[in-house]
């Protein structure tokens, strides 16, 4: 806490003299840095459509405000497929990500210098890239249509799945793993009766936490042509319907809506 | 349970693990609705398997070419879209949280009147419920195409994250601290800066910081519908089916995620 002579008069100030300075260089760097990215952003782009914006977005509000509501019966089963795209996408993530999640963490990896690296680095690799572009790949290499869109669920999901896992496996409590070995079980049988009841709760829970994002996401992927409702969101923005552009964006919402629902009453069931 | 019933016969020799789901009638019909769904949904799903046979030689080629990206080719569109990358997530980020603290005093219970309290939370649940790639799509309507619209459209989903987390931790602060300072004669806005701001701050800082890192993540994506980025970038290497550009791409996204998770991780465990 400094405080300095003025005039036969102390005054005190919070910081000193050095660590005022310091903050307000950090101030400064911060500030010439957004100055420069926003240079950057205002170079590339055109002023006159920005300008244009609150009229382009009162056109679009108008045109979405009469939505063709005979446009729902022709998405339900696009939503259908959306829903099953991410269920589905759930499934085969959990599964991979489990035994994955066990060579992650290092209270149960077999081997620590070998496959605990190598589950790391997959579980860091499918949650570094998005869903959207894992679906874009995928549709390159598989074609367009739900089969895409499942595996690029699922690959996200891996890494989602695992780390959440990994993390709640490594929490557990060593008493419970060691009284189990105490009574001479093997390995597996440690793995079922000591560690697995311990972490069934948060699996539950990460699983159906996972499948309500992944809702989310299978809502979109179809803008890359991997099947669901995003196929005919992209159809009708690309012709300009954006009265059935609002209809979709309503289902959407239901359907989030109602998956955020059903997955905060499962994980409140369980903890 | 049934101990009192068994007392007089022997004592049971076999011990099972009790199950997950108590409730027997709960769990059976879990297990065949699941059954039943799984049936149906994966019957509804139609495979079309020549396809996917016929891409087999894309998915080999894709995997070759991971091992063997190509950074130089086409080094000056990848480092344009990563720098596009970059300032629109620094651009979105603070712009976001410039946005989001007013809108977190509006939606704290404890310090806003019904009426604001309404707008600002409904402002929150726009912004929470829509995909970020949604956002785009609109926002690259209204804006044309290009980061400008990338941004905006990562600081609106920055306002709904930071706007929530923000205002649920407004609402659990200390009362005590906020009436000691009122005690003083204070004004509302020396209220703000005196008794909530250093109860909220630090954890504030850390939200942001980890927004920024989910920034550059969304920003990687929303370029795929237009709005500028390393996205765009990679959609156009594999419009051109150059599968080794785009594991280059895909390489650079990685290390620079992993690269600010780890930083952000460790700015939030010095601030917390």
């Amino acid at each position: 806490m400094p405080v300095t002579q003025i005039d036969d008069r102390k005054v005190w100030q919070r910081r000193d003299r050095a660590q005022q300075l310091r903050i307000w260089l950090g101030w400064l760097v911060g500030v010439a840095l957004f100055m420069v990215c926003w240079e950057y952003i205002s170079r590339q782009t055109i002023w006159i459509f920005v300008w244009d914006a609150p009229q382009q977005a009162f056109d679009m509000a108008r045109r979405m405000s009469n939505p063709p509501w005979g446009y729902f019966d022709r998405i339900l089963w696009p939503m259908w497929d959306t829903i099953n795209m991410a269920t589905l996408g759930t499934l085969i993530g959990v599964v991979i990500a489990t035994p994955l999640a066990f060579l992650a963490a290092w209270n149960t990896t077999p081997s620590r210098f070998v496959l605990r690296p190598l589950a790391l680095g997959i579980i860091v690799t499918s949650r570094s890239i998005n869903s959207l572009i894992w679906a874009l790949l995928l549709v390159l290499i598989l074609g367009p249509g739900l089969m895409a869109g499942i595996i690029a669920i699922a690959l996200r999901s891996i890494g989602f799945v695992g780390k959440l896992l990994y993390e709640a496996i490594e929490e557990i409590d060593e008493n419970q793993v060691e009284a189990i070995r105490a009574t001479g079980a093997a390995p597996t049988q440690v793995l079922s009766y000591g560690v697995w009841p311990q972490i069934l709760p948060a699996f539950a829970g990460i699983s159906v936490y996972r499948w309500d994002i992944n809702i989310r996401e299978a809502t979109i992927l179809g803008l890359v042509g991997a099947g669901g409702i995003g196929v005919q969101l992209s159809a009708s923005v690309n012709s300009l319907a954006w009265g059935q552009v609002s209809v979709i964006f309503i289902a959407i919402l239901l359907t989030v809506v109602v998956s955020e629902w059903v997955s905060a009453k499962v994980r409140h069931a369980i903890i | 349970m049934s101990i009192a019933a068994a007392a007089p016969q022997a004592a049971p020799r076999q011990w099972r693990k009790p199950p997950f789901i108590r409730d027997p009638r709960l769990r059976y019909a879990i297990y065949v609705g699941a059954l039943i769904y799984l049936v149906i949904g994966i019957g509804s799903v139609n495979f079309n398997w020549d396809r996917m046979v016929a891409g087999l030689d894309r998915g080999i080629a894709f995997v070759a070419a991971f091992l063997a990206p190509d950074f130089t080719t086409r080094w000056t569109d990848i480092s344009k879209g990563l720098l596009e990358s970059l300032t629109m997530t620094l651009i979105a980020t603070v712009f976001g949280v410039i946005l989001s603290i007013p809108v977190a005093l509006g939606a704290a219970r404890n310090l806003a009147p019904w009426p604001i309290y309404a707008v600002c939370r409904s402002i929150i649940a726009v912004s929470r419920a829509f995909q970020e790639v949604v956002i785009a799509i609109v926002f690259v309507a209204m804006f044309g195409f290009g980061p400008f619209a990338g941004a905006m459209t990562l600081a609106f989903a920055t306002i709904g994250f930071l706007g929530k987390l923000l205002a649920e931790d407004i609402e659990d602060i200390d009362r005590d601290q906020v009436e000691a300072i009122r005690a003083t004669g204070s004004s509302w806005f020396q209220l703000l800066n005196y008794a909530i701001q250093p109860q909220v701050a630090p954890r504030f800082i850390g939200l942001c910081v980890y927004r920024l890192d989910i920034n550059f993540r969304e920003s990687a994506v929303i370029g795929i519908v237009g709005a500028g980025g390393i996205g765009a970038t990679l959609n156009t290497a594999l419009g051109r089916y150059e599968y080794d550009s785009a594991a280059a791409i895909l390489l650079s996204i990685i290390v620079i995620v992993f690269i600010a998770e780890y930083s952000s991780g460790f700015i939030r465990r010095r601030f917390l």
